[in-house]
């Protein structure tokens, strides 16, 4: 009992310090409101604007047809160059696709000769490279088969394949770049602000006074955690709400409670992450320093950017223990696929194991850095 | 008085906030004089030292420093090298990892001295001070005396007229007071002209001055000689001429303290220490140390700066583990982990250790919650410590905005709240004023003698020293004597405490077994053949320039963890994205609702299964199975085929079949549909085969695609060029800022604002080894992708090179820009870290191509750094362009420089404000 009101005055203290700092309150607010959006609404699509130029050798209906069936949002308006330009444009990196069509194109295709169309794809440009040749391939072919069908109505596809999309039967981008801003935000607010918090209490030396005073290294942690973590809790619930749901129009299939739930279980996890850090670390530089080499990971390694699925077979077993991976499939499930505790609760558990596994190895470091911080 | 008066105030008046710390002071300091300016905590006098100095911003008034308005900003850069200030706080304006010889090489650099100019006074400052043997060591494992005599000395280097000195002596033991006072009086003495204004809380110093300010509540409240002072109060001294002076209710109740005799009962001692010992590493800082301090005695400990005091209470109290010997409190060893025994001891550390941003109130409120108090009680012992330290007016105040003497009774006020027995007070009245002091001694008395509360106590205040029943003097580690103070200073040759000290510290030093003190040699003269013009400074000096990037290059040479983290950190990180982000998706989990189950709908799902791709899961049964296994993500991809495909295939109708794929992660939908859609045009292709048609007959056009520079499209010759580009951006921009922010929070910005140094040669000198690190941070980067990750390096070398320094240039701007509009090293942390990665990873180019971003995302995307330096490195990489090619990448980034640099430099302040 005088355990947990030692844990709530020393974290009544660390709202205080951080409330306190209007400059510090206002960047978070920012991060969770402005920077969310801003990184949701930065790509609506999968392949989005990208740049297209045709070679128009043939110069006919058909290859006219071609050029203007590529266009906005997915597509730039297709620029026409000429053959000699293609090797340039793309070193410049100025367009990402360029499509050629060989002189006689149209007279081929009726005559059944088989011409090929030439198509340049940039291939450093990893995402938009696959998705849009697919893409382009689709394109042409439907319009060569109308052009064809016009000529001659005889179609050879017998299966068709109606592809859906369960859980955003759009595919809008924003519903899940807007969940994976707000767990990159989530992931470096919290480590940095308890980090920071204990970095900075032991260089300024008020940490010795807490610990000559009846208090255990355990509560001084557990302080910082629920204070921090309440602080962003709340910034989260407010990005839910007012960004995700009211700005971004994100239907939320699952139960609001379990999913503050998990971002609470996180946040635990994420801020005893900080604690072993600020721990470890001597200075606010070498705190930064370290910080990132956590933070960089548990963001790009998340699935957020990449799936999961696409990591080397080597690199799986250690992304396994990055809490953020199982924090990212948990807020899939309830937001998307509505799933309750009964099915996310592995990822919860696993989330709060890795938050006491981490504050157990800060307390034993804890004692020792503050001897060898004198 | 003779010649004009050096420094003549006007109506000076300085508000921070609500609080008014100058009002209406006018005032004229005679020249060549040494002028002490005296008076309580918080009454302005370091507010008036940094206005003479010109390194605040003034607000109302007017100031005429060596003859020339100090609001001209031109006045105060043809001044400056003739003003030498050195700042409140034991070696305050000194770079703790730079060695003795390069903070004087450092100042005198700054201050325009040639090399041999600058070594020669170096030599004789370092020498008449016996700082001349320490030259090597880093400034800040100098004690407390020498920090101040090598802050004296690079200040003196450039032979000033004016000198300020904030209250110099503050936390300095009285030998190290007394060799510095000497100090001054024989630079003095070799330059007359000379005028010094020093501000001391010790009073008996005062007597040393010529002319003295009294000043209380931001006013001055007389000037004058010692003498003169104090004729007109007709007080026997200084100190209490001071008191005279002060407003009646502020004088104390001038009475003499009392001390009760200690009543020994032959109780156990409180405290005990057998042969206490602690070594750090192969330094040993407190050596067999023993002594028993009994129930309600006052028991203090002398000795000069860095002798093991600190330490020794550090062990008492079981913050430090104790390397040997014994420390017993009430008779029980001392534990670490022994709550109870922590809550009948009260400790007050000689930093103050409260929280600044909480009020007096709150610290006190918090306290008295973790020691538990029962509310009631608390409420009344805060009434009644707040009355007896005088906190009332304070309650409301954020203790960090208090000057020193309030937060010291404070903090002793903390240490009291929970009715201690024990008292472990480490220079408690450091900085506080004499008539708060008196108070402070008040409460202890009472607390000893009423209380039977049990105090040890740590001063360098020999009156203070006076009143302890025992004290014990130690030096390097060793305690010397213990006894009571009159034994003590009744073995000197005057009688005194003070004169005791210094003999047995000399003596210990004389048999030479320490090497840590100085050189007591009688000083040779340390004054250099003057230059009688002052030399005009340029506005812009390269010497200056390089002088900040040396000593910011050694600065971060001595941290050698920090560029460890930045260089392993970033091959580490390298390493890790470059193979962790991939787009392509393997084993994606497949099952199919057959309502057909013919040979036709087996053939076709085959397609899917046979795939690399796909990763075949148990049949679904119903509809409402596919939907729970899809919920919980055991699916990615369910097939429905319809009843009757089979046979309405065979009779040539049109047939069609439902793909359910799971959109939540939409980056990754858009690859599986396509990989569907791949996989369903194999399952037409087999059954035209099957059919006896070759479909490759049957197309009437083909694509041929063609993947350029990538032809195996793999991600990482994508991915691994860029990432350099995002770890150059975020490690030198957060090290930049912060090391900007880091010279504000600890205070050597202060050398920025007193010296000659413009805001150009400061910014970027500190730039230009951080742009140096960026360089070979990216070489390195370079050899890890090429040779560790084997992506080959087909384009230039040089451009790459070329951009990595333009890269440098660029992203130690922007932490620049970072940290002039931060204070604190969180803040510049917090701004540089998010500022810089999320525009970095997300709208730099890496994943997404910035031509296909739109809103913000877009135009932060083609205005940041990040996006050329990705550019380029891809181009040179996996393009293999040339560097002509590259040409317009390498000037968008030198664009960055001024972009950055500008603002940073606008913002900067050459005055505090």
């Amino acid at each position: 009992m005088g355990a947990l009101k030692h844990i709530f005055w020393l974290g009544t203290k660390e709202l205080r310090a951080v409330l306190s700092d209007t400059m510090m309150v206002g960047l978070i607010l920012f991060t969770f409101t402005g920077m969310v959006y801003m990184q949701a609404t930065a790509l609506p699509e999968n392949v989005n604007h990208a740049s297209i130029a045709i070679v128009d050798e043939d110069n006919s209906s058909l290859s006219r047809q071609i050029a203007n069936a590529f266009y906005p949002p997915y597509f730039q308006p297709p620029e026409q160059i000429e053959a000699g330009m293609v090797d340039a444009a793309l070193d410049a990196g100025a367009y990402l696709f360029v499509i050629s069509i060989p002189n006689g194109f149209e007279a081929d295709l009726r005559r059944g000769h088989q011409p090929e169309i030439q198509l340049d794809i940039d291939a450093t440009a990893v995402m938009q490279a696959g998705l849009g040749d697919a893409y382009i391939q689709n394109i042409v072919n439907d319009e060569v088969t109308r052009y064809l069908s016009r000529a001659d109505a005889e179609t050879d596809l017998a299966i068709g394949n109606e592809i859906h999309r369960a859980f955003n039967p759009n595919g809008t981008m924003s519903w899940f770049n807007a969940l994976t801003g707000i767990l990159d935000f989530l992931n470096i607010i919290i480590i940095m602000l308890t980090g920071a918090a204990l970095v900075r209490e032991r260089e300024h030396g008020t940490i010795e006074h807490l610990m000559v005073m009846p208090l255990h290294a355990v509560e001084i942690a557990l302080a910082k955690i629920w204070a921090n973590g309440l602080i962003v809790l709340v910034a989260f619930g407010l990005s839910m709400s007012v960004v995700v749901e009211g700005w971004l129009n994100v239907p939320v299939a699952g139960s609001r409670w379990v999913l503050m739930l998990g971002a609470t279980l996180y946040l635990f996890a994420a801020s005893a992450i900080g604690i072993l850090l600020g721990t470890v670390a001597r200075s606010m530089a070498q705190f930064a320093l370290l910080v990132l080499l956590v933070v960089i990971p548990m963001m790009l390694l998340s699935g957020g950017i990449s799936p999961v699925e696409s990591q080397p077979e080597i690199l799986q077993p250690f992304t396994a223990l990055l809490p953020s991976r199982h924090y990212m499939s948990f807020s899939q499930a309830v937001v998307f696929r509505g799933a309750g505790l009964d099915v996310v609760w592995p990822d919860l558990l696993r989330i709060a194991g890795m938050g006491v596994v981490f504050l157990l190895c800060s307390l034993l470091v804890f004692r020792r850095s503050l001897s060898a911080a004198s | 008085m003779s010649g004009q008066p050096i420094v003549i105030a006007q109506g000076l008046t300085q508000s921070y906030g609500e609080t008014l710390a100058l009002s209406d002071v006018s005032l004229q300091v005679p020249t060549g004089r040494m002028v002490g300016l005296l008076g309580p905590d918080g009454v302005g006098k370091s507010t008036l030292l940094d206005l003479i100095a010109g390194a605040r911003v003034m607000q109302q008034g007017q100031l005429q420093v060596l003859g020339g308005d100090m609001r001209d900003a031109r006045h105060r850069r043809l001044a400056g090298p003739r003003i030498a200030y050195m700042p409140q706080g034991l070696g305050k304006n000194l770079y703790h990892a730079l060695s003795v010889a390069e903070n004087l090489a450092f100042f005198g650099t700054l201050f325009g001295l040639d090399r041999a100019a600058r070594q020669a006074r170096a030599d004789r400052l370092t020498r008449a001070t016996g700082l001349h043997p320490f030259m090597d060591r880093p400034a800040g494992k100098l004690s407390g005396g020498m920090k101040q005599k090598l802050g004296l000395c690079c200040s003196l280097l450039h032979d000033p007229d004016l000198l300020i000195l904030d209250e110099p002596t503050t936390g300095v033991d009285p030998l190290s007071r007394r060799q510095f006072w000497d100090l001054i009086d024989t630079i003095r003495a070799d330059r007359p002209g000379m005028s010094v204004l020093v501000s001391t809380a010790y009073m008996d110093e005062a007597e040393r001055f010529d002319w003295l300010v009294a000043m209380d509540a931001g006013r001055v409240l007389a000037t004058g000689s010692p003498g003169e002072l104090k004729a007109s109060t007709g007080a026997p001294d200084i100190e209490r001429a001071f008191v005279q002076l002060l407003p009646e209710d502020k004088r104390g109740d001038g009475t003499t303290l009392q001390i009760p005799p200690l009543r020994d009962d032959g109780a156990a001692p409180a405290i005990a220490a057998r042969g206490l010992t602690k070594r750090f590493g192969d330094f040993t800082a407190v050596s067999d140390v023993s002594f028993d301090i009994r129930p309600g005695e006052i028991f203090g400990f002398l000795g000069s700066n860095g002798c093991g005091k600190t330490t020794t209470m550090k062990m008492l109290t079981g913050l430090l583990p104790i390397t040997e010997g014994e420390a017993d409190l009430f008779g029980k060893p001392v534990d670490a982990s022994d709550l109870s025994a922590r809550k009948r001891v009260g400790f007050m550390s000689q930093a103050f250790s409260l929280y600044g941003e909480l009020t007096v109130r709150q610290n006190l409120d918090l306290h008295a919650r973790l020691f538990e108090l029962p509310s009631d009680h608390a409420a009344a012992r805060i009434d009644t410590l707040s009355a007896r330290f005088d906190l009332g007016p304070y309650m409301a105040a954020r203790a960090g905005t208090l000057p020193l003497g309030l937060r010291q009774r404070l903090s002793l006020a903390v240490a009291v709240l929970h009715d201690p027995e024990v008292l472990i007070l480490d220079e408690p009245t450091s900085g506080v004023d004499p008539v708060a002091r008196d108070e402070f001694w008040d409460l202890l008395v009472e607390l000893s003698r009423g209380d039977g509360v049990t105090i040890f106590i740590s001063t360098h205040f020999m009156n203070e020293a006076m009143r302890c029943d025992r004290i014990s003097l130690m030096h390097a580690g060793q305690v010397m004597v213990v006894g009571t103070p009159d034994e003590i200073a009744a073995n000197s040759p005057s009688g005194t405490l003070e004169e005791a000290f210094v003999q047995q510290i000399e003596g210990a030093i004389a048999a030479g077994n320490t090497g840590t003190a100085p050189d007591l040699a009688p000083p040779p003269s340390p004054a250099a053949p003057h230059a009688d013009a002052p030399v005009r400074p340029a506005r812009f000096s390269i010497t200056r320039l390089s002088a900040i990037a040396l000593r910011e290059w050694r600065e971060l040479m001595r941290d050698p963890i920090r560029l460890a983290f930045a260089f392993f950190g970033s091959v580490f990180l390298t390493i890790v994205i470059a193979l962790g982000i991939s787009m392509d998706i393997e084993d994606i989990t497949i099952a199919a609702l057959d309502q057909d189950q013919t040979p036709a709908s087996r053939q076709y799902l085959q397609a899917f299964y046979s795939s690399n791709t796909f990763l075949e899961q148990p049949e679904i049964l119903t509809r409402d199975e596919m939907i729970t296994r899809m919920s919980a993500g055991d699916l990615t991809v369910a097939i429905e085929i319809p009843p009757g495909f089979g046979r309405d295939l065979q009779q040539d109708h049109e047939v069609s079949v439902s793909t359910w794929l799971d959109g939540a992660n939409t980056t990754r939908a858009g690859t599986i549909e396509a990989y569907v859609e791949a996989a369903h045009y194999a399952a037409l292709e087999d059954a035209y085969r099957r059919a006896g048609y070759d479909p490759d007959e049957l197309a009437t056009f083909n694509i041929e695609n063609r993947y350029r520079y990538n032809p195996a499209f793999e991600s990482i010759r994508a991915i691994g060029p860029a990432v350099p580009a995002i770890l150059l951006m975020m490690f030198p921009a957060i090290l930049m800022a912060l090391s900007v922010a880091r010279e504000k929070e600890i205070g050597t910005i202060t050398n920025f604002y007193v010296t000659p140094t413009s805001r150009v040669e400061f910014l970027v000198g500190k730039q230009l080894p951080y742009v140096a690190i960026t360089l070979v941070n990216g070489v390195t980067l370079l050899l890890v992708v090429s040779l560790g990750l084997g992506v080959a390096f087909e384009g230039s070398l040089a451009a790459l090179v070329v951009g990595s320094l333009l890269y440098g240039g660029a992203v130690t701007s922007y932490g620049l820009l970072i940290s002039s509009a931060t204070r604190t090293q969180v803040a510049a942390i917090f701004a540089a870290a998010i500022l810089s990665m999320m525009p970095t990873v997300q709208f730099s180019g890496m994943i997404q191509p910035i031509s296909t971003l739109d809103g913000i995302g877009r135009l932060i995307g083609e205005v940041w750094p990040a996006s050329y330096f990705m550019h380029l490195s891809v181009g040179a990489y996996t393009k293999g362009l040339s560097f002509v090619q590259l040409l317009p990448d390498m000037l968008a980034l030198a664009a960055f420089i001024p972009v950055f640099l500008i603002p940073a430099l606008l913002l900067l302040r050459k005055q505090e404000r």
